[in-house]
């Protein structure tokens, strides 16, 4: 019986050089053919659609924030902050996203002003988590360099299930932010942030916990935990969601492969959960083409999807092979799930872009 | 090296607010023309980890990169938001006659 594959994960560790040698780092990556001017359509810039969204969003944690209130003290409450707590603590997690990006709303300060609120509501320190997931972008699931992998093998079932609370995410993120506050930071941290940022980091997390303290404060001063319910706590006790949508992007999948239907989802999910999660679970064509934003994913994957394995019907079909999947690894750490890719694109597309060369 | 006029095109083979990538010996470089068909040339990877910005994304007077979403001025090169720090470099461009020349040193 062979031994079992442990790896480590850290990016201080080495496998971020073994990833190095293997040339998996900062690697060129697989892209579905389409045509340069098809995706100049499709990587277009809106603001309608993002002020809709974030006017909808803002204006459903004020109702349910308000009837929270209401009917505070009684079994009404539960719903309302129950609902309250989705808005704020998962759905966050979609727009610190998409505005990291850059790409959901056209107006560039529209996208900082979101991402600096969402990052504050999900409880990310802003500059840390953008160069954070830039890493993600590059090295997209590679074994000593992408600080994001939220599965690594073998899974440990006990954590995950806490962090369906944000038990394992939220504790490991306030102490990111507390040593940015006294002026440190990681080794990790250091791999993957340039310096010249410390400065703004260390005083964005400074702003951030002062913003806890200060709520945490006015709960005990009122004797009421009220005000944390509204900020703080619903990163706990609302980020369920988050990570039902967020365990469909990679787990299970390939590890230190360069295409990204190999080791990315695609679901397929109601209108309700694409507005909750911004059409998010059209991950396998953001992480293809990242320049195109979350409304014109849909159209992307029409254009992408006959050179793609065939996308999970349902977040119900993902969690019957997410499942087995990680309950597996727990044992055989070098088992992951096989997507199937087409073995012939469309015929007849350019690729993304011409080159012409001097003589 | 000597500076020398290269020719890359014709100048109407880039559409308005677009691009076109430029190969020339070892090195890769971008030619952008905008809507008011002024034309600009810029080094063709991005300063942030090097992917070819010929597969990005024209907004305005930025070149986005297709990898990261970081921007830059393809006018001046400068980086106009993160994670793309440092400048681009940036070549003088003519047209002459219909062609597109840039003058790499």
């Amino acid at each position: 019986m062979t031994r079992p594959m442990y790896r480590n994960y850290a990016l201080d560790g080495p496998e971020n050089q073994r990833a190095l040698e293997r040339k998996l780092a900062n690697a060129q990556w697989y892209t579905c053919p389409i045509s340069r001017k098809r995706l100049k359509e499709l990587m277009q810039r809106r603001d309608g659609p993002a002020i809709r969204d974030t006017l909808i969003w803002f204006g459903l944690l004020a109702l349910t924030g308000t009837l929270g209130y209401l009917a505070w003290g009684t079994w009404w409450a539960v719903p309302c902050f129950a609902a309250y707590g989705v808005l704020y603590g998962s759905t966050s997690d979609s727009r610190w996203h998409e505005c990291g990006h850059g790409t959901a709303f056209k107006t560039p300060w529209m996208n900082e002003v979101v991402y600096q609120i969402a990052s504050f509501m999900v409880v990310r320190a802003p500059i840390p988590w953008r160069w954070s997931h830039a890493r993600h972008h590059t090295d997209t699931i590679i074994v000593g360099r992408d600080p994001e992998i939220a599965v690594p093998r073998p899974p440990n079932v006990l954590m995950m299930i806490l962090n369906f609370v944000h038990l394992k995410s939220t504790p490991t993120d306030l102490g990111r932010m507390l040593r940015h506050c006294f002026g440190r930071m990681t080794a990790a941290e250091r791999d993957y942030i340039p310096a010249g940022e410390e400065k703004t980091i260390f005083w964005t997390s400074r702003i951030h916990i002062a913003i806890y303290l200060a709520v945490i404060g006015w709960s005990v001063a009122i004797r009421s935990i009220l005000p944390l319910m509204y900020v703080g706590l619903p990163a706990l006790y609302g980020s369920w969601l988050m990570v039902v949508f967020g365990l469909t992007q990679h787990a299970g999948l390939a590890e230190d492969v360069l295409d990204h239907r190999l080791n990315c989802r695609t679901v397929h999910i109601c209108l309700a959960n694409r507005f909750l999660y911004w059409n998010m679970n059209y991950h396998v064509e953001h992480h293809m083409f990242p320049s195109v934003p979350y409304h014109a994913l849909p159209a992307l994957h029409e254009e992408l999807k006959a050179d793609m394995p065939p996308a999970y019907p349902s977040l119900w079909a993902a969690y019957r092979e997410i499942i087995p999947t990680v309950l597996r690894q727990m044992k055989d750490p070098a088992y992951f799930v096989r997507r199937p890719i087409p073995s012939h694109p469309r015929p007849g597309l350019e690729a993304a872009s011409a080159v012409l060369s001097s003589a | 090296m000597a500076s020398e006029w290269i020719r890359v095109c014709a100048a109407d083979e880039i559409e308005p607010d677009d691009l076109r990538r430029f190969d020339h010996g070892d090195r890769t470089f971008v030619v952008y023309r905008t809507a008011e068909d002024e034309y600009f040339a810029t080094d063709g990877l991005c300063t942030h980890e090097k992917v070819h910005l010929a597969d990005g994304f024209v907004i305005g007077n930025v070149i986005e990169c297709p990898k990261h979403n970081g921007c830059f001025d393809f006018r001046t090169g400068a980086a106009t938001r993160r994670p793309a720090r440092e400048p681009l470099r940036t070549w003088p461009v003519k047209v002459e006659e219909g062609q597109v020349f840039v003058q790499i040193g």
